[in-house]
């Protein structure tokens, strides 16, 4: 077997490599506990499909005092997920339902030592299936996990719920997080900027800061200033100049940032647009959301 | 634990005699080819000699054989170099399961306002020659269609597609990174204009490759700034490098013939011993289609990483093309295009083959594949016959 890789090595994304597995992981695929299925369980959970690439039955047996007294499972998929099922049974095993209710995705990952990012979804599906069957076993639901709620991922199916379920729980901060942990914008990616939105709602950062985390959270007012003057002479000067325009950065003033139409710029009747759909629409994007622009004639 | 490597279409071993060939371009001959004295000299000697060894693998001319980094540069740059030469021409033509280099290069083209047909294959991963003539336009600048598939080793009928596509007059390119050394091709009767060649899929290590670019095909300098491979690839030549990929096409030449029997044989009895002793195995491709040495078989009910680990506990080394090693929540393009339903693509395993592979390694594998299928379905929870259950 390959020698552990580096923390930098592991830390580096995108590249996904089974090989990253902790010594964990490796022996609760090899020799997973709690295999198959009680006979007559008390409560049943199921997520998952062959379609999307793993799947998990978890089975408990609950005793008179809400006690799970014995927990199985079957799973398709990858050593992650059978390695994840395997936790799972492992951890609620003596748990009451009560306390059963309470267990996370990072309790399942946290108990195996660490999982690679990009099978973080594994950890994700072992505690969906728990909430499953305890759903079974308190209200007599089927047990199969039903999507409750607008879907916003139609290639795997997660809902907008679940999406913000995974945000807060894990506390992420980008959209190929979302995607690591609960498979959401990995198929066609078309909802990628509908995910990016559910970030923003619940870290209160802009959809922009999601796909393009590397702009900085909190500017200092110089900081602002200054990369509001970047951004004018990168982004906006050049395709006003095409037409024999340009504009002068005046002043900021908090949010409000304060511009004078140049050139051709200064008596066209479309100068309005321009500084609503290129300029503030560009520093939005680089500097910040709450931006507005206006002109200084008007101030 | 001895490694039993059936990856071969990922990367193969260097040859030892490759490596020999190497050593003295590493060591004590570092003369640079271009200078104008004899310790110099022999270096370019040398990489001619190179040249006419892959020259005589591809029957072409060694003046049509440019040396590149690898196949994925060599295919790049035929089709960056083509639409550079026909900037008239707005029209590119591929196939849906085409290797990562070209598939992605086409659609970068395509999102820069070229038109693109990717053709369809059928359920054996078959094209339909009909589609390619209707596909040909005025406007076609290129048709860029592998000769054998990575993930299955189906192979494309070149010579046909290759006829269809000269009558019409553009330019063809093929990617025959894995076919080169496994199967024949002659370039001296095959009309293909631009070939890409990997140097680690024939035993030459990693970072070497070739562009075959017949002659007279119109094609701007790609790397500017120097004389080297006729000026179209400037930069001091790779020279240990391009050495060993010279004796590395010489050996494959000599050994073609054991790639159409022995190795075939093995990977025959390979393929029917899985078919027969695992549950609900298929084969993705025909069998008399395939690369001499490639089989592609899927599982059903059990997914494509989990049966690698169980292998690699074993030290052996395939691949697969479900979502979990394709690095993405998909699964291969090339099964999806073959139409291979998802709960088979999950569970798909290559194994590729060489000359060095031996009986043993074959035994090997049929030995621990049926326990490990069992024991994975016995986790499963789908395929479950009753009788089974309770496992």
């Amino acid at each position: 077997m390959a020698a552990a890789p580096s923390d930098a090595a592991r830390a580096r994304k995108g590249i996904l490599r089974m090989w990253d597995y902790t010594d964990k992981v490796k022996d609760h695929f090899l020799n997973p506990r709690n295999t198959g299925e009680i006979e007559s369980p008390s409560a049943v959970g199921e997520v998952g499909s062959l379609a999307c690439g793993d799947a998990l039955k978890l089975t408990l047996k609950i005793d008179e005092n809400d006690r799970i007294v014995d927990a199985r499972f079957l799973t398709f998929g990858c050593a992650s997920a059978i390695a994840s099922s395997s936790a799972l049974t492992e951890i609620v095993k003596g748990m009451t339902v009560e306390e059963a209710e309470k267990v996370t995705n990072q309790d399942i990952a946290n108990y195996l030592g660490e999982l690679p990012e990009q099978k973080m979804h594994c950890s994700v599906m072992g505690r969906e299936a728990l909430e499953a069957a305890i759903a079974n076993y308190r209200t007599g639901a089927t047990g199969i996990r039903e999507l409750e709620g607008r879907v916003v991922c139609t290639c795997f199916g997660v809902t907008e719920e679940e999406i913000k379920r995974v945000i807060k729980e894990n506390g992420l901060t980008e959209i190929e997080q979302v995607t690591n942990y609960c498979k959401a914008g990995g198929g066609c990616g078309g909802c990628k900027t509908e995910i990016g939105r559910i970030i923003a709602e619940i870290t209160g950062a802009s959809p922009e800061e999601a796909a393009h985390p590397a702009r900085p959270k909190r500017l200092t007012n110089i900081q602002k200033i200054r990369l509001i003057e970047e951004t004018i002479n990168r982004e906006i000067r050049p395709s006003l100049l095409k037409d024999g325009g340009d504009i002068d950065l005046i002043d900021v003033d908090g949010d409000r940032v304060i511009v004078s139409p140049r050139g051709t710029c200064s008596n066209c009747p479309a100068s309005p647009i321009t500084l609503k759909e290129l300029v503030e629409a560009k520093l939005r994007e680089f500097v910040s959301e709450d931006l507005v622009v206006v002109e200084e004639a008007k101030v | 634990m001895k490694v039993v490597y059936l990856d071969n279409n990922a990367t193969t071993r260097v040859a030892d005699e490759v490596f020999e060939a190497m050593r003295p371009y590493l060591t004590e001959r570092y003369g640079n080819p271009s200078s104008m004295h004899a310790f110099g000299g022999e270096v370019a000697h040398a990489v001619e000699r190179a040249r006419d060894h892959a020259a005589a693998l591809l029957n072409c001319s060694p003046d049509e054989i440019l040396f590149t980094s690898c196949g994925t540069e060599s295919d790049n740059t035929a089709i960056h170099s083509t639409l550079e030469a026909y900037p008239d021409k707005r029209h590119v033509i591929a196939t849906r399961v085409e290797h990562p280099a070209v598939r992605v290069t086409c659609r970068y083209f395509q999102s820069r306002g070229y038109r693109l047909t990717e053709l369809p294959v059928d359920g054996k991963g078959r094209l339909n020659l009909d589609q390619i003539r209707n596909a040909l336009s005025d406007d076609t600048a290129i048709v860029s269609v592998m000769h054998a598939n990575n993930e299955t080793g189906v192979i494309f009928p070149i010579d046909e597609i290759a006829q269809i596509v000269k009558a019409h007059g553009a330019i063809l390119h093929c990617d025959a990174v894995q076919s080169v050394g496994k199967i024949p091709l002659d370039l001296s009767k095959t009309p293909i204009d631009l070939l890409a060649v990997s140097g680690h899929k024939l035993h030459a290590p990693k970072g070497v490759g070739i562009l075959y670019v017949r002659r007279g095909t119109r094609l701007p300098a790609f790397i500017k700034g120097g004389h080297q491979e006729h000026g179209k690839r400037g930069g001091t030549e790779n020279v240990p490098y391009i050495v060993g990929l010279g004796e590395a096409c010489r050996l494959a030449a000599e050994h073609i013939e054991e790639e159409t029997t022995r190795v075939r044989g093995l990977r025959d009895r390979l393929a029917r011993g899985l078919l027969s002793s695992c549950l609900d195995a298929s084969l993705n491709g025909d069998l008399d289609d395939l690369l001499p040495n490639t089989v592609n078989v899927s599982f059903e009910y059990v997914e494509g990483e989990a049966i690698l680990l169980h292998l690699d506990a074993h030290g052996i080394c395939a691949s697969s093309g479900s979502a979990c090693t394709s690095g993405s929540l998909e699964p291969s393009h090339v099964l999806r295009a073959m139409g291979v339903p998802f709960t088979r693509a999950h569970g798909s395993i290559r194994f590729s083959l060489s000359r060095y592979t031996t009986d043993e390694e074959v035994d090997a594998v049929l030995e621990v594949m049926p326990p490990i299928i069992e024991r994975l379905r016995a986790l499963s929870p789908f395929g479950r016959k009753p009788e089974r259950a309770e496992a």
